[in-house]
């Protein structure tokens, strides 16, 4: 019964848009920038979300950075922090439970010269391992063995910016540069990792065992970073929670005395940096989402508008035998098409302002066939609330009066 | 929604008296009362009448008479205040408002003084409309429209608005509407009150060719001329039957 009604209602639905097409295009206007701006922001917000996660995950997965001193800054006044030692990083390796390995690394500035060629780098003292924990690959040549790290030969890996700088086109395997006073090896090179999560150019560094570095650089023992790989079965959470219970211990930090040392937990910086790309996405959509309820009032105005200007064909209808629930229904009809037809032109101009707008502010596009169909449902679905009320009073009309009605 | 096949008894005023004893239309102490207390108007005050299936019957009567109002309950489009009103044995009186729409759009036709055709809607659109509420299959739709436009002979004129036809031309449309579903009574209220004598006499004919093909006909009229075509005169007066004339 309902069907053989519901199929020429929305033929008459149709035809009555159409004779208005303006005023129908008006109408559902707020719809259609409605629709528009919820899809647009969640899309763009997904990217954006992509784009974190992506660059996250290019600090390394499931790794642990320890370093002396509070955050990021050293803040405050007071005596700075002592450094590690080999010991500590041995300690953590040894004593805590899900560590993979522990690298040590030692850092300096330093001006890489060969023959005539000179360029300012990072010099990073460590073993071996640190390739395998950042899952580094070599292109040309291999890492230090133990033997180079236990005497501290002068033999080092170098960056791709580092060597495009002093080698450009020729092959740097057995040469030597020169760092400060001392002379070392070129033994291998390392793939380009690109920019890192902040910017940084990471492959302008050249890479010396640890002790190398220590002794002939730095002159000190100091480690500056403690690099941990987490065991993947093992919570990095509970992990850095061990460490730091270890190294409170072993630096003699008691009650409610603060660290004097930080651990940065990657995949914990990287969920923080999503949740907050996720929430403000969210903001966004709702804020857009308001728009949308702003289109449903349009619709209602103008289907109340619009049974008061039909109040004479709503008589005709009802003189002529329609019963309430099908004019009723002939209303409510037409507010869904309409607002069906919003929520259609909105995706596809969101699907136009997502496509152009991606690449401008630098995330990728990402279609999420998801939001698209919640959106065009919330838009019917407005057409259905916001068409009842108008459409009820158009039922509800007496075909005497209505018919009287000029 | 309410039984569709109102005809199979379904109706609350219980099962149709056997209509066969009965007229078409039975009419019996029916009044109508507007408004309460000091302003308490009545437009009928106890009117009888007997309509027989196949009969042309002019209502007559100054404005104020209640012919309208007759109208309007004999249209199914009010009821009663008091009062027994048997259609085809169907005590209407006590019909619910979605049980009399499906009366009229099963039994009855209506043509109005001021046409009343939908506006930027071509004539076509216009006289498919009752069978659209009937369900009917667009293809069925089309052939009974322009069949029922070629009754009028507004054929040619199918895809003009009402607003590209004359006076005339629009009754005539609306005449096509009343009769696409064969009904069994076409009601028309003042129907020339809008035409100059000439397009009256064309309506007048039309209506009386219905007539003649057992189309029960009720008519509203206070010009003589028109009522002239009727086998059936009722004159009202204050509310109620003043007299009837029957002419062979």
């Amino acid at each position: 019964m309902i069907g053989r009604v519901l199929g020429p209602t929305v033929v008459l639905a149709v035809r009555e848009i159409r004779r208005h097409l303006l005023r129908s295009f008006l109408t559902v206007l707020g719809i259609v920038i409605g629709v528009a701006a919820v899809v647009t922001m969640v899309t763009l917000g997904n990217g954006a979300t992509a784009a974190v996660r992506e660059q996250i995950s290019g600090l390394g997965a499931n790794l642990l950075q320890v370093r002396p001193g509070q955050g990021f800054g050293r803040g405050g006044g007071g005596p700075p922090p002592a450094p590690f030692k080999l010991d500590d990083v041995d300690a953590i390796r040894d004593q805590v439970a899900g560590v993979v390995v522990a690298v040590p690394t030692a850092q300096t500035s330093a001006t890489a010269v060969r023959n005539a060629a000179n360029w300012s780098t990072t010099v990073n003292g460590t073993t071996a391992d640190y390739f395998s924990a950042q899952q580094w690959a070599v292109t040309t040549g291999r890492v230090f063995s133990p033997a180079e790290e236990q005497a501290g030969k002068a033999v080092c890996v170098v960056g791709s910016t580092v060597r495009r700088n002093l080698f450009r086109d020729e092959d740097p395997l057995g040469q030597r540069i020169r760092l400060k006073n001392i002379a070392c090896e070129v033994i291998g090179t390392l793939a380009t990792r690109g920019q890192g999560g902040f910017g940084q150019d990471q492959d302008d560094v050249v890479f010396m065992p640890l002790k190398t570095v220590q002794r002939r650089l730095t002159g000190d023992r100091d480690v500056r970073t403690v690099l941990v790989q987490v065991d993947q079965a093992y919570d990095t959470a509970t992990v850095t929670a061990s460490i730091q219970d270890l190294l409170r211990e072993r630096r003699n930090i008691r009650g409610a005395k603060q660290d004097d040392f930080n651990i940065f937990d990657t995949a914990q910086i990287s969920a923080t940096l999503q949740g907050t790309t996720r929430i403000l996405t969210s903001l966004l959509g709702a804020v857009a989402a308001v728009s949308l309820l702003v289109g449903g009032i349009g619709i209602m105005n103008i289907m109340l508008v619009s049974v008061t200007e039909r109040t004479r064909e709503i008589g005709i209808r009802l003189a002529i035998g329609a019963v309430g629930s099908e004019v009723l229904l002939q209303f409510l009809v037409e507010a869904t098409v309409l607002a069906c037809l919003g929520g259609l032109i909105g995706l596809a101009l969101a699907l136009l302002a997502t496509w152009s707008l991606a690449p401008v502010i630098g995330v990728p596009f990402l279609f999420d066939p998801q939001i698209n169909l919640l959106a065009f449902g919330v838009s019917a679905l407005i057409g259905v609330v916001f068409g009842y009320f108008p459409a009820r009073r158009a039922a509800a009309l007496n075909p005497i009066d209505a018919l009287r009605h000029e | 929604m309410v039984a569709e096949s109102l005809a199979s008894a379904a109706a609350p005023g219980g099962a149709p008296v056997d209509a066969s004893a009965l007229p078409l239309i039975r009419l019996r102490g029916i009044t109508k009362t507007f408004g309460s207390g000091e302003g308490e108007f009545h437009a009928l005050r106890g009117v009888d009448l007997d309509i027989d299936a196949g009969s042309f019957v002019a209502v007559m009567g100054p404005s104020g008479s209640g012919k309208s109002t007759m109208m309007n309950i004999l249209g199914c489009l009010d009821t009663p205040t008091a009062g027994e009103f048997l259609f085809k044995g169907f005590h209407v009186e006590q019909l619910s408002r979605d049980e009399r729409a499906l009366l009229r759009r099963r039994y009855l036709g209506f043509v109005f003084q001021g046409f009343n055709l939908l506006a930027r809607t071509n004539a076509l659109e216009n006289v498919e409309l009752p069978l659209l509420y009937r369900g009917e299959k667009p293809r069925m739709r089309r052939e009974a429209a322009m069949s029922a436009l070629e009754q009028v002979g507004l054929a040619n004129w199918w895809d003009h608005t009402p607003a590209e036809l004359s006076g005339g031309q629009q009754q005539r449309v609306a005449i096509a509407r009343a009769i696409v579903t064969s009904p069994e009574v076409l009601l028309a209220d003042e129907p020339t009150g809008n035409l100059d004598s000439a397009r009256s006499v064309e309506i007048m004919q039309l209506l009386s060719g219905f007539s003649a093909r057992g189309i029960t006909i009720l008519m509203v009229t206070h010009e003589p001329d028109m009522a002239a075509y009727a086998r059936t005169v009722v004159h009202f007066r204050d509310g109620i039957v003043d007299r009837t004339e029957r002419r062979s």
